[in-house]
């Protein structure tokens, strides 16, 4: 599948809640090894967000950052999870109908 | 039944645990069928293999029949949360203590993924509890996590098992998996390893390195399609109910809700808009990146207006259309508002939106879709006040 194709999945703009502490970032990488939308690049021996509506907040590149240079509001983007956590009050959780794509 | 036996009393302790009866791994009741794959040996171990810390399950690479019908009955949605793998330590060729492990969910068809990837590598599986939930979904959870996986590292033993402490964990499980706390916590190093298990063989080869490509999630119209069974299944309940509902009501109702004129009390044109109601509901995934706008909820609704309006042509072309603009008008509201609202649910199946993405689209989508629905029913209700 070419990547052209992929590029067309746009979700809605500026509104991931992903932030970067460059003066933290020691430039590991590894974020830009855990994220699956390529939102993060190499900017010399730092990393910066060269895709941030991309970011789905999955919270990967967070949780493995060594430094806590990022921080993001992790959470499932999922309308379902969110009308069953606002009727049970509870945090949202994908309880029900994950999708399995791409999902090994 | 006997040969369950004979596996049970040769290998008492084999580190999958696939004897342990009282630990099975599906929910139903323990079966002496041999086609209940969870509870007897699986029809993909193939024996067993001695290791330092007992004896582990052999796994073919190959996929049989069994798997693919297997995984096509759950892609409909039966019996998708029981569709399991026993959790612990699989072999794959014939692997040793220099072989790599690969870490994998107990959703069967993420392990099956795996292990058909793997045919002519000896590596080592080792499968997380996920309650079978595949790897990304358990990931978000919890389920696919440092805990987890540092748990079973110690009750598969596998530190015994191999000399060396690389861990391959599918990048999805990023989510869930820190690997700077299992080193800590087990002295194995983690080594995020490609999205697709298509793409073990050229990591591999790469030196355990992924290329960009191999570490973005892809929503092609494939991976899309797939998922449209599932989502059938699901709203599919919902609409029978509804249209049964509809119907006793048109056929037994009285008064407002009696079925006055010979087009409302046709059955067949009442179910023939569910269906299409449902095939819009479908089709909505499939033509996801070319419906205009960025929101699923206005995706949704562009398939709902296409739909309303080929019902009103469709209602036009007939000799006699009876009273059709107020039913109309109406059938574009709730319709469009149906559709919308169900194409915002697969926000959860695709790859690509965010939380806080998903929850700004709601906020703006939901009162919308309410008060087009609101309106649709009452212009049917006045319509049939002012009609009769």
């Amino acid at each position: 599948m070419s990547s052209t194709m992929m590029k067309k999945h746009r979700y809605l703009a500026n509104v991931v809640s992903l932030s970067l502490e460059a003066e933290k970032c020691v430039g590991c990488g590894t974020c830009t090894q855990v994220c699956p939308h390529e939102v993060f690049a190499m900017d010399g021996s730092k990393v910066r967000i060269a895709d941030r509506d991309a970011c789905m907040e999955c919270g990967a590149c967070a949780l493995n950052c060594p430094v806590e240079a990022l921080c993001v509001d992790a959470g499932v983007g999922c309308a379902s999870a969110i009308i069953i956590g606002a009727l049970l009050r509870k945090e949202p959780s994908c309880d029900c109908c994950c999708g399995d794509t791409g999902c090994d | 039944m006997n040969r369950r036996r004979t596996i049970g009393s040769a290998k008492p302790k084999d580190a999958a645990g696939l004897t342990e009866s009282e630990t099975r791994c599906c929910d139903g009741p323990i079966s002496s069928n041999e086609s209940n794959t969870c509870c007897t040996r699986p029809s993909w171990v193939t024996g067993y293999l001695q290791t330092a810390a007992g004896g582990v399950p052999s796994v073919t690479t190959r996929l049989r029949l069994r798997d693919h019908l297997g995984a096509c009955v759950v892609r409909c949605g039966i019996r998708r949360m029981r569709y399991r793998v026993k959790p612990g330590l699989y072999a794959v060729g014939a692997c040793g203590p220099e072989s790599p492990v690969f870490v994998s969910a107990n959703y069967k068809m993420s392990f099956d993924r795996l292990r058909s990837e793997l045919g002519g590598i000896d590596a080592w599986v080792v499968v997380l509890d996920t309650r079978g939930v595949n790897v990304w979904c358990a990931a978000g959870k919890g389920t696919f996590g440092t805990d987890e996986l540092v748990n079973s590292i110690e009750q598969t033993r596998l530190s015994e098992i191999v000399s060396h402490r690389n861990l391959i964990v599918p990048q999805l499980g990023a989510t869930g998996v820190c690997g700077r706390e299992v080193k800590l916590r087990t002295g194995f190093s983690v080594v995020f390893g490609p999205v697709r298990a298509e793409d073990i063989p050229r990591f591999i080869e790469a030196g355990m390195v992924s290329t960009p490509e191999m570490r973005r999630v892809r929503f092609a119209l494939r991976d899309r399609l797939v998922l449209i069974p599932t989502e059938l299944m699901i709203f599919g309940k919902f609409i029978v109910l509804i249209a049964a509902i509809h119907i006793l009501v048109i056929r037994f109702g009285t008064g407002l809700f009696s079925a006055d004129n010979p087009q409302s009390a046709n059955v067949s044109a009442i179910l023939l808009k569910y269906g299409l109601f449902l095939a819009a509901l479908g089709i909505t995934p499939a033509l996801l990146p070319w419906l205009p706008g960025r929101s699923f909820a206005l995706k949704g609704a562009w398939v709902g207006i296409a739909l309303a309006l080929a019902l009103v042509g469709y209602e036009l072309a007939c000799p006699e259309p009876f009273d059709i603009w107020p039913t109309a008008i109406a059938l574009l509201f709730l319709i469009s508002a149906g559709v919308s609202f169900c194409a915002m649910l697969f926000t959860g199946a695709s790859t690509y939106t965010s939380f806080s993405g998903v929850r700004r689209e709601m906020r703006i989508a939901v009162p919308i879709q309410f008060a087009a629905a609101i309106f649709g029913v009452a212009l049917l209700v006045a319509k049939n006040f002012l009609g009769t």
